[in-house]
């Protein structure tokens, strides 16, 4: 068996009286998509910043390709191949949509802060941003501003940004949440072709795309995994219908 | 699918040029000749004043506009400039070669350490903590009483540049500081359109963002910051040969907040901008001081009227009439 | 340096600390309410001290010399807000800047209008005039503890009112939270204008209070805003506590600083370079210290809860 890309042990993080992440052991090997699942308020966003470098684990390790990087702040998290999208999406709205996917470009090149070299014209940065674009099927809408995307759009370009890191891990904060059926469709196949190049944690409520998707599902409710397995045994677990999955109905 | 087909289907940028720039310079460069056509001297020794302000605003404006980040001290820097050429003019020494980079070293350092803990924190408290730096510098100068103190230091030489005296005749310093204004502007504008440049405006609008993208926000900032405190520093090099004077007075606080409203006022953002907004503001202050001392009655209305009622500055107006574009 | 004169040095920077506090409590009730920064906010305080020289003058009675004054004060302030701050509320910090520095441009020079540029002063009032004796036989005036005191007791008010009632759980729960405020039903407005006619009284209490025994002049109100501003940001930003804490700390270290930095330098270098350095090192202690508190604690020292 192959080495975890990404390894969470014994996370803990309380605010105040709160503990919202109570333990949080898992992994996620090269290639696998890992969904993390639970009701509002389990802390599955929460763990999310921990895993990104955005909060801090009070105990527990994160380790990541074998490395140690509990303490790294989210600029070297990135750097090392740890990539992220968010609940609500996050790009940079006066920019177009092919200077957002150039800037993740940018940040793996050799001068990623050149002072005096112009980026917009520079085929370095801008070929391999098309390339990410036209994998998320933005072709045609590269030279918009990234302000004026759909929000379907906008998830799927935080995920031409993530690509551009060249991730060895993508953390994926609800990427269907908020975006309509036909948009839904095309970001679930868009991410089913991604599958297999890269690891990658989805957070999702969409139950549909999960079962469809996940190699492994993990159940958070109120910061501690109550299971975790494959999909089908997931939903077969008693205490995760009880739980969770019986809410849904 | 391969990036050459991605390029197939996707075209490259459209390149803009700086049309407003261009005619603005040669506006510019064509003053001396209406002077000498009949248009009153004082006009000309106005406008150098206009531009070396000019000069400052370009540089706030990286850091402001460009950056986000609204310092209310960067009059400290064209003070610290001011001095420095003062001092070391008085103590015998007027070589610019000497000068500049003592006076781009010390606004650098300035930047370096203040911006450090300044940029600790973000919003409302770094306008209060560069403004707190900016009166510190005020007060320093103030102290120095071996310098003039509070009374300010009058200067009986300009500086010289290799044996040649530039900005000894009023035409000819008028075209170093247009000189320098242009390479100025060239300067800022490369390193905006540039990948450093890309990473600033980025951080300006979500700098979570661009730190999951890879990069180190505050150090990005803080390089802006030392960059803008040096030209700054250049400007205040150019202010005390003009004046032949430097006072506390160049750094107290309603210095740094007329810098802010001169880029306000040309349209945050714009370099252009920033070039016109402190014209407009000296041309005003130059009429209205004109009409009465007390013209600070007028024009402190005028700044709040302007805020209330006006969004994009003079150069956002100039679009809305057809005339340059937004990029 | 004798115990005497450090006695005297540590009411006097407990004096400025009181002032400071007066006037940074307004300001940072108002940002932290209000996300409202008001540069105008000096010039609140030095109109306080103005009203003060002219009715005092024209009533002949301090006391109420100091209510008409506030009650001026008042009345100019919620002008000012009518007209001018609460279009200013939902716009970014830049704007607030601006348009409240236009103001400072406007009242400074439109002081020296009515009152003319030459400083002024009010006198004293009669039954706080005189000294008291301290240990040693050291006299120390009768009317700066009695602005001590005031200083004082209206801290503890804006602490009992703060801590203690209705409109102060408001308050608390606006600094940290505003959306939440507003979501319970308070009218959002009526709540800023009473913070903001606070926020105005303070200062202008404090200008008045500062009228006999500082000179009054254009641009007197510029001097105390900044000062106010370390205050804030050593103390922590939207937090009274933090303000009271900080307001003393920049009081004492000023005060201090300036009158015993020279003796201190003398242990180390001749006495013309120790009177240079200490006039230099004296001006930019407070800053220091402000650098100083923000690297260890880039959120002040008590910052209000709940806002990082």
């Amino acid at each position: 068996m192959t080495e975890p890309v990404l390894v969470l042990a014994g996370l803990q993080k309380t605010f105040g009286a709160l503990k919202v992440t109570d333990g949080v052991s898992l992994s996620v090997a090269p290639g696998e998509l890992h969904a993390l699942i639970g009701p509002n308020g389990a802390g599955k966003t929460t763990l999310v910043h921990q895993i990104s470098g955005m909060l801090r684990p009070d105990t527990g390790s994160i380790s990541f390709r074998g490395r140690d990087i509990t303490a790294l702040p989210p600029e070297k998290r990135a750097r090392a191949g740890l990539a992220r999208t968010f609940q609500i999406t996050s790009t940079i709205p006066s920019l177009s949509v092919l200077e957002n996917v150039a800037l993740g470009v940018q940040a793996r090149a050799a001068h990623p802060l050149a002072l005096f070299r112009n980026a917009a014209h520079d085929e370095s940065l801008n070929g391999p941003a098309r390339a990410a674009i036209e994998a998320v099927g933005l072709a045609d809408r590269a030279h918009v501003l990234a302000g004026s995307l759909s929000h379907g759009e906008k998830r799927a370009l935080e995920i031409a940004m993530a690509l551009t890191l060249e991730p060895a891990a993508i953390l994926l904060d609800e990427p269907l949440a908020g975006v309509g059926r036909e948009e839904g469709e095309r970001l679930i196949a868009l991410l089913r072709s991604l599958k297999g190049r890269y690891a990658m944690l989805l957070v999702e409520h969409d139950m549909e795309a999960v079962f469809a998707l996940a190699d492994t599902v993990s159940v958070l409710v109120y910061g501690r995994v109550i299971a975790s397995g494959n999909p089908a045994t997931v939903r077969a677990d008693p205490a995760v219908r009880e739980a969770y999955l019986g809410e849904e109905g | 699918m391969s990036s050459a087909d991605a390029a197939a289907a996707i075209p490259a940028p459209t390149r803009r040029r700086p049309v407003i720039a261009i005619i603005l310079f040669a506006l510019l460069a064509l003053l001396p000749v209406a002077v000498s056509l009949g248009l009153p001297p004082h006009w000309l020794t106005l406008l150098t004043r206009a531009m070396i302000f000019a000069i400052a605003a370009l540089s706030l404006d990286l850091i402001l506009g460009v950056g986000g980040l609204v310092s209310f001290g960067h009059a400290a820097f064209v003070g610290i400039g001011a001095y420095a050429t003062g001092i070391m003019i008085t103590e015998g020494q007027t070589e610019t070669l000497l000068i500049l980079p003592v006076v781009v070293l010390l606004c650098a350092l300035f930047g370096a350490v203040t911006g450090a803990v300044s940029l600790r924190t973000r919003g409302v408290t770094f306008i209060m903590i560069t403004l707190a730096f900016g009166q510190m510098v005020y007060f320093l100068a103030q102290a120095l009483s071996a310098y003039g103190g509070d009374d300010g230091l009058t200067l009986y030489e300009r500086s010289t540049l290799l044996g040649f005296e530039p900005f000894k005749n009023r035409t000819g310093f008028y075209y170093v500081v247009l000189g320098v204004l242009i390479a100025c502007y060239g300067l800022i504008s490369v390193i905006v359109a540039s990948r450093f440049g890309r990473a600033l405006r980025a951080a300006r609008e979500n700098a979570t963002r661009v730190a999951v993208t890879g990069f180190r926000v505050k150090g990005i900032q803080l390089l802006a910051y030392v960059i803008s405190g040096m030209i700054a520093g250049l400007s205040g090099f150019l202010l005390a040969n003009h004046t032949d004077f430097v006072s506390p007075a160049f750094m107290s606080w309603p210095r740094s907040g007329e810098l802010i409203f001169m880029v306000v006022l040309g349209g945050v953002g714009s370099l252009h901008g920033a070039i016109i907004g402190a014209i407009a503001f000296l041309l005003t202050e130059d009429v209205l001081s004109g009409l009465t001392e007390h013209w600070k009655v007028i024009f402190g209305p005028m700044i709040v009227l302007f805020v209330l009622f006006t969004h994009g500055g003079l150069v956002g107006l100039l679009r809305k009439l057809g005339l340059g574009r937004h990029d | 340096m004798t115990t005497g004169l450090l006695i005297v040095q540590l009411l006097n920077g407990l004096q400025l600390g009181i002032l400071l506090f007066l006037v940074a409590a307004g300001l940072t009730l108002v940002f932290g309410v209000m996300d409202f920064i008001n540069l105008a906010h000096g010039v609140q305080y030095m109109l306080g001290a103005y009203l003060a020289v002219t009715f005092v003058s024209l009533t002949g009675s301090f006391v109420l010399g100091l209510v008409l004054a506030l009650a001026a004060a008042l009345v100019i302030g919620l002008a000012l807000e009518f007209l001018v701050f609460r279009h200013l509320y939902e716009r970014n910090h830049l704007d607030q800047v601006l348009a409240t520095f236009g103001l400072i441009l406007l009242l400074n020079q439109g002081v020296k209008i009515v009152w003319g540029a030459a400083p002024l002063s009010v006198p004293v009032p009669e039954f706080l005039a005189g000294n008291v004796a301290l240990l040693d036989g050291i006299l120390y005036p009768t009317y700066r503890f009695a602005l001590i005191g005031s200083g004082l007791a209206v801290g503890a008010l804006l602490w009992f009112i703060v801590e203690k009632t209705r409109t102060g759980m408001l308050l608390r729960a606006g600094a940290s939270n505003a959306p939440m405020v507003s979501a319970l039903g308070v009218d959002i407005n009526k709540l800023f204008m009473i913070v903001f006619a606070f926020g105005t009284m303070l200062a202008a209490f404090a200008g008045a209070m500062a009228a006999p025994i500082l000179s009054v002049e254009p641009g007197m109100g510029d001097n105390i805003l900044i000062l106010a501003f370390v205050v804030i940001v050593v103390g922590g930003i939207g937090s009274i506590r933090g303000a009271f804490v900080g307001a003393l700390i920049v009081g004492l270290v000023d005060t201090l600083g300036r009158s015993f930095m020279n003796d201190l330098l003398r242990l180390f270098m001749s006495a013309p370079s120790a009177r240079a350095a200490g006039a230099a090192l004296s001006s930019m202690l407070i800053y220091l210290v402000m650098a100083i508190v923000l690297y260890v604690r880039p959120e002040g020292l008590l910052p209000a809860k709940g806002r990082a």
